[in-house]
């Protein structure tokens, strides 16, 4: 029978918590990125030029289909043979994250682009606003609104994506929990620690956002 | 009449959706302070004609002058830039069946947004002025309210007042009191005919026809695409000369004819 005894998780206290700090930047800074991909994108596929509906659907479609996984190696070891571009692991890590967090918002940014009334556009070409303008102070701010719990959700999976980037050697909270259940020989018992700890930033995240898409719903 | 130039100019205008015809050889012109009326059957093209004059749809083929704005459309001509479509739009207000206001922003909001950042104009100027249109149309003390809360009348409204801020040298109606309950259709016919009363150039989709009869001074008919009949208002549609107005007419009237 196997006995649990958490309490030799307290000496690795600073060091599982330096791994989470590493996991929220690693979200928040792959967010960011991804969102400013995943709107370039979603402007690509509206666009009425067949090249960036293209380019920008290739995109997508690739890293959507392909495991995160594959992405961060390819990203580190064979971007740097190809493209003689050195990276350090987290660069590498932002930026395959960011583009594969990026490839899923895209489909949701346009999404929530064309769900917006065409009568809208239309009376904002009516008043003399450039199709720019118009996406910008009537589309968009109305499109952000309603998607918001698509995204929050897709920033939620971003989250636990981060988990991946201890292949490479970044020190998050799954790569320090490693170092701490290897270390500790108690992996049962670090790993639940863990996985708690993504838990309680994870659930309340998901109440809110299941929250507002109820209001949402209340307010069309 | 006086010689000087109409303010809108149309000639030899053409519209294809894919294989569908919607506009053939369309010749209109409004002078400065006139009222149209385009009256016809839904699928006669009045729509699209009235998107064609402001260019929410781009012609085929054919000539399009607003005020000293002209453009002309054919397969050897260069389909105009984004930004010169944008500034010819300045010169036009259009009023939608649906209201089309923007939810996200106050009744205030709705009406300063286009001359704050089409315009420039500074946000103390731009309050005055959608506030004095907003008197205009009665609404305002709604201003800060949000779109949704008001009625359908309201919006409408609103959506007049917000065209207007702009200065439009014409103003366009497409079917605006179509979507109203009866009981609310009059204070916007009232809003319009206030403005009709100012001289501004004005025209009407509408099924309104008693309002176009009073308001209008000419009518235009359209039917399958082409203008059938043409005149002053209260000739065309007290005494139609064409078949097809007479048969568009029969559906309104009910006795109300003067014989």
């Amino acid at each position: 029978m196997y006995e649990w005894d958490f309490s030799i998780l307290w000496g690795y206290r600073w060091l599982l918590l330096q791994g989470l700090g590493v996991t929220v930047a690693f979200t928040a800074a792959t967010v960011v990125g991804g969102l400013a991909i995943g709107m370039t994108a979603a402007i690509c596929l509206l666009s009425r030029f067949r090249i960036l509906r293209g380019f920008a659907l290739g995109f997508i479609e690739v890293f959507r289909c392909t495991p995160v996984l594959v992405q961060l190696i390819w990203c580190y070891y064979a971007l740097p043979m190809i493209a003689g571009i050195e990276m350090t692991p987290i660069t590498a890590s932002l930026l395959a994250l960011s583009c594969y967090g990026g490839s899923f918002y895209a489909e949701i940014i346009r999404g929530g682009i064309v769900s917006i009334d065409p009568g809208q556009s239309e009376a904002a070409s009516a008043l003399g606003m450039t199709p720019a303008l118009a996406m910008r102070r009537i589309i968009l701010p109305q499109a952000l609104r309603r998607m918001l719990p698509a995204l929050m959700n897709q920033s939620i999976l971003q989250f636990k994506n981060t988990s991946l980037v201890s292949v490479l050697a970044v020190p998050d909270l799954v790569y320090q929990g490693q170092i701490a259940a290897h270390d500790s020989f108690r992996p049962l018992e670090t790993y639940s620690a863990v996985a708690v700890a993504y838990f309680m930033i994870l659930f309340p995240l998901t109440l809110y956002v299941r929250r507002r898409e109820r209001r949402l719903g209340e307010a069309r | 009449m006086t010689a000087k130039t109409p303010m809108i100019e149309i000639s030899r205008l053409r519209k294809c959706f894919g294989q569908l015809e919607v506009l053939k050889d369309i010749n209109l012109q409004v002078e400065q302070g006139g009222v149209v009326a385009l009256l016809g059957p839904s699928g006669s093209g009045k729509s699209t004609l009235l998107r064609c004059i402001n260019l929410l749809v781009t012609p085929d083929d054919g000539t399009i002058r607003v005020g000293e704005a002209s453009f002309q459309f054919g397969k050897s001509v260069q389909q105009p830039k984004t930004r010169s479509l944008a500034a010819f739009r300045t010169r036009t207000g259009m009023v939608f069946q649906s209201f089309n206001l923007f939810p996200h922003m106050s009744v205030l909001g709705n009406v300063i947004e286009a001359p704050i950042h089409v315009k420039g104009l500074d946000r103390k100027t731009a309050t005055d002025q959608a506030m004095a249109q907003l008197e205009k149309v009665g609404l305002a003390d709604r201003a800060s309210q949000m779109p949704d809360t008001l009625s359908g009348g309201q919006k409408q409204r609103v959506a007049i007042a917000r065209a207007l801020a702009m200065e439009p040298e014409v103003m366009l109606f497409d079917e605006v009191t179509s979507a109203l309950d009866p009981e609310l259709v009059g204070e916007v016919l009232q809003a319009m005919q206030k403005l009709a009363a100012d001289g501004m150039t004005m025209v009407i989709v509408t099924h309104e026809i008693t309002f176009a009869r009073d308001v209008a001074d000419r009518v235009v008919f359209m039917r399958d695409g082409y203008v059938v009949e043409e005149g002053p208002a209260r000739e065309v549609i007290d005494t139609p000369r064409m078949d097809a107005t007479k048969t568009f007419l029969s559906h309104f009237h009910k006795g109300a004819s003067p014989r």
